[in-house]
């Protein structure tokens, strides 16, 4: 049967605006992995790779290339890794300087962070400071660590100083890029929604600019942990107590190369696990909140 | 029929707006560009206009001025609401912050109690027909939600502002709709047309668009380009039919003739 015009009632604005609403509104596309699933995705994979690692070293190890001291087993290495664990020297080691790493960090935050805000919104210091802040960043810490020692001894000082001076420079410029990736609409509508100059710091530049914050947080990180270990390295002396550096650096001295993959497995255990730990979940819920990411 | 007005709306009893001479233009010396040259406008309280040009007339800035987000160089802007609730093309709601929470940003920065916050919150929400989606994040949401909800969150910023006293408000927006399906649009105007009844709330709403100027606005006003004036002023209010559709035939071509004066220059 032929449809008659004006039939059907018209429906509501409320109604066509509902039904609009429903079509339009984004669908939510990742629908929550199963545990299984996220596990053959994302744990197998490194974990397959490790074992290939290993498996190319024992044969390598097993067709005797190297001599034993260049190449140990890696029998040897886990054996090694084994005992600094149940003897529990590895907490000893992961702790002098895992406390010493985030003491430093946590002091590269408080300066790190106005000094950012400086740099990014007052122009006289941006154009003054602001290429050798970036400038620093390519500069490898291990460069400040005869400086550090000349300056302040081998104490714990040098240590701190050649940490900050390789993560300062990353957070801050961090933050700088968080604020200049701002989209200039947002100040603007805090303006007209009746913000001052404190309250759009407080409601819209920070929040605004977390995620670049956190990125930067997060390569500072990194850059602290890098730094301590070369100035561990390095600057070795009865009086620092003996970190994750000092005994790598134990390994040299003794020609024992187990030592020293150990000391390389923890230090990347520990730079990994933080990374893993506090900052991929902190970035994670940031992002999603925000529906950027797709992870 | 429509009715052209010749210089400005005389017979005006009082006003939300009025712009007296205003001049501005864009940096110093020989380089500045003169962006609007003399404009005089009247708004009524509860008055809706729409302001209407080709690119480059100054209509943002114009919309700027009035907005406080920008000084004239020269002349005189007036209001006698409370402060303008702005809208811009993009929603720009915080991206971090739920629709419930955006709408509730200005309250906040206006120190208002939570209680009365939250209830003025559900109350706007509702009159934007969003009160199931207050928990939803930007990204949740489609464009035309967003700009509701930007909707929403400009008149939080402008009804509140005088403790008690109450002012007419006034309502500015920059191609609002401009970014939307045409769908979304025509829904858009009808809301935009039932919240404006519903709030008596005098409305700029700027627009390159005719069609929408004369079935939005009861007058339309045509600017010049670089730099912008006020050319001629149409009263639209009520027209339907084939007198609306002669409305924009008239407005059109005026508009036309104006951008034509460019070529040769």
């Amino acid at each position: 049967m032929p449809q008659r015009e004006g039939a059907t009632a018209e429906p509501d604005a409320a109604t066509v605006e509902a039904g609009l609403d429903a079509l339009d509104t984004p669908v939510a596309a990742a629908q929550r992995v199963s545990g299984r699933r996220r596990f053959t995705r994302t744990v197998l994979p490194p974990v397959g790779f490790l074992v290939l690692v290993v498996a190319v070293w024992q044969a390598l190890w097993a067709a005797a290339f190297w001599p034993e001291y260049q190449l140990p087993a890696p029998l040897t290495v886990g054996t090694e890794l084994w005992n600094l664990f149940t003897g529990g020297d590895a907490f000893g080691f992961v702790w002098t300087s895992v406390h010493r790493a985030v003491l430093g960090f946590a002091i590269a935050i408080l300066i790190a962070t106005p000094l950012g805000l400086l740099v990014a919104k007052v122009r006289l210091v941006r154009a003054g400071i602001g290429p050798f802040l970036s400038g620093l960043q390519s500069l490898p810490s291990v460069a400040w660590v005869p400086a550090a020692v000349l300056w302040f001894g081998v104490e714990p000082a040098a240590m701190y100083v050649v940490l900050l001076l390789g993560s300062v420079p990353s957070i801050a410029n961090g933050l700088v890029a968080g604020i200049d990736q701002i989209p200039p609409i947002l100040p603007r509508v805090g303006k007209v929604l009746g913000a001052g100059r404190l309250a759009t710091a407080r409601h819209i530049l920070l929040p605004a600019a977390l995620p670049g914050y956190l990125a930067g947080l997060k390569q500072g990180w990194a850059f602290s942990w890098r730094s301590l270990m070369a100035a561990e390295i390095i600057a070795t002396s009865p009086l620092l107590g003996k970190g994750l550096g000092a005994y790598l650096d134990d390994g040299r001295f003794l020609n024992d190369m187990s030592t020293v993959i150990s000391a390389i497995v923890l230090i990347l255990l520990v730079g990994v696990g933080i990374e893993l730990v506090v900052f991929r979940p902190l970035e994670r819920a940031v992002l999603r909140a925000r529906g950027l990411g797709s992870l | 029929m429509t009715a052209t007005l010749e210089g400005s709306t005389a017979e005006t009893t009082g006003h939300a707006v009025r712009l007296s001479g205003v001049h501005k233009s864009f940096g110093t010396g020989r380089d500045a560009v003169a962006a609007l040259a003399g404009v005089d406008l009247d708004v009524s309280p509860g008055e809706f206009v729409c302001l209407l040009g080709a690119s480059g007339c100054g209509k943002t800035t114009l919309l700027n001025l009035i907005a406080n987000l920008d000084q004239p160089s020269a002349g005189e802007i007036e209001l006698t609401t409370s402060r303008p609730a702005v809208m811009f093309q993009e929603a720009a709601l915080m991206p971090w912050l739920t629709a419930a929470a955006n709408v509730e940003l200005p309250l906040k920065l206006a120190g208002v109690a939570r209680g009365e916050r939250k209830a003025r919150t559900g109350e706007l929400l509702e009159l934007v027909r969003l009160s199931g989606a207050g928990h939803k994040r930007p990204h949740e949401l489609s464009g035309g939600m967003r700009q509701r909800v930007a909707l929403a969150r400009a008149l939080a910023s402008a009804t509140h502002s005088e403790n008690g006293e109450q002012r007419p408000a006034l309502l500015l927006m920059d191609e609002p709709f401009s970014a939307l399906d045409a769908i979304t649009r025509d829904v858009l105007q009808d809301e935009l047309v039932r919240i404006w009844e519903a709030t008596g709330t005098a409305v700029v709403f700027v627009t390159h668009d005719v069609r929408e100027a004369v079935r939005l606005g009861q007058r339309v006003v045509l600017l010049s380009s670089r730099p912008g004036k006020v050319v001629q002023q149409w009263r639209v209010d009520g027209l339907a039919g084939q007198d609306e559709i002669n409305a924009v035939d008239v407005i059109n071509r005026r508009l036309r003739e104006v951008i034509s004066n460019h070529a040769a220059a």
